[in-house]
């Protein structure tokens, strides 16, 4: 006799993407998200969708430091390392 | 990232007065303290100030780490000891209560209408409108990256530091929680509302191009 597990909804889906996605999910509840992206287009492709935007981000220019304000740091460095 | 293996010999190049050893360091490091600062300082140029005092205070006490924690997580004590005082010192009240507890109201990771009523007869719960997957070339552009930039600019300081730390200079989890002094849990939170904004606004941006 299989035992009835009850199924996610979408709505439930998108609320466990983050756990899932940090390996933070308990494992019954990691197989019935499984199970869902298997049967169902909408959550895979919101899944997808998450992935692409952390993949974009990663290539998101960072605020560098201006050149004047790391000379004045390289300067306060020379001074620490002479005093 | 400074690996933790290399850091004795970091340390010591430091302290034998490696100009190339500190100016790496700073280029590393210094984009995130100026984001976390963030946290508890009003302006990017108030940020900029506690992000470079904070390498006056690396300096200052550098002969004394003792490599009991590791350099990272000793040089964003530093910082956030340094934006503590100065939000202090300016009568700014701390958000030490949204890094406690993020989960306290309840945020939906999508709108609700999105979504078929939960006593729908066949469909419970389920998409009203599905999700597609996005085109490649679409999310290549430099347009799409200046919208996911502003999406995250636009989040509360929280969500916006975890997200920036973990997704823009790919941080770990842990590296996260250790610099912020969060949870497991509430990083977890904060990533996730982070993240599902963020979606949604790359979301509406993609489909309004598409039509």
């Amino acid at each position: 006799m299989s035992q009835e597990v009850e199924q996610l909804s979408c709505r439930e889906f998108v609320e466990l993407v983050t756990d899932f996605l940090e390996g933070a999910l308990p494992e019954e509840e990691r197989l019935r998200f499984e199970d869902h992206i298997s049967r169902c287009d909408g959550c895979k492709a919101y899944l997808e969708q998450i992935r692409q935007m952390v993949a974009v981000s990663g290539r998101l220019t960072e605020d560098a430091l201006s050149p004047d304000a790391e000379r004045v740091l390289l300067d306060a460095f020379r001074g620490w390392h002479d005093a | 990232m400074v690996e933790t293996a290399g850091e004795e010999q970091l340390v010591a190049a430091l302290r034998a007065g490696d100009e190339e050893a500190f100016r790496a360091l700073v280029r590393e490091y210094h984009p995130s303290l100026v984001r976390v600062a963030r946290i508890y300082v009003p302006t990017q140029a108030a940020a900029e100030d506690v992000a470079a005092e904070t390498w006056l205070g690396v300096l200052k006490g550098l002969d004394r780490f003792e490599g009991r924690s590791s350099l990272r997580t000793w040089i964003f004590r530093i910082l956030t000891n340094i934006a503590k005082t100065r939000a202090v010192r300016d009568g700014r009240t701390l958000p030490f209560s949204a890094l406690q507890e993020p989960g306290r109201v309840p945020e939906p990771a999508v709108d609700a209408d999105r979504f078929l009523d939960p006593e729908h007869p066949r469909w419970p719960g389920h998409w009203a409108v599905k999700p597609a997957p996005w085109p490649e070339d679409a999310l290549e552009a430099a347009e799409t990256r200046g919208v996911i930039a502003d999406a995250i600019e636009a989040l509360p300081a929280t969500q916006r530091t975890v997200i920036s730390l973990r997704d823009v200079e790919g941080w770990s989890s842990e590296e996260v929680r250790n610099a912020l002094d969060l949870s497991e849990t509430n990083q977890r939170v904060l990533l996730h509302r982070a993240r599902s904004k963020v979606r949604a606004a790359l979301e509406a941006y993609l489909s309004e191009d598409g039509t």
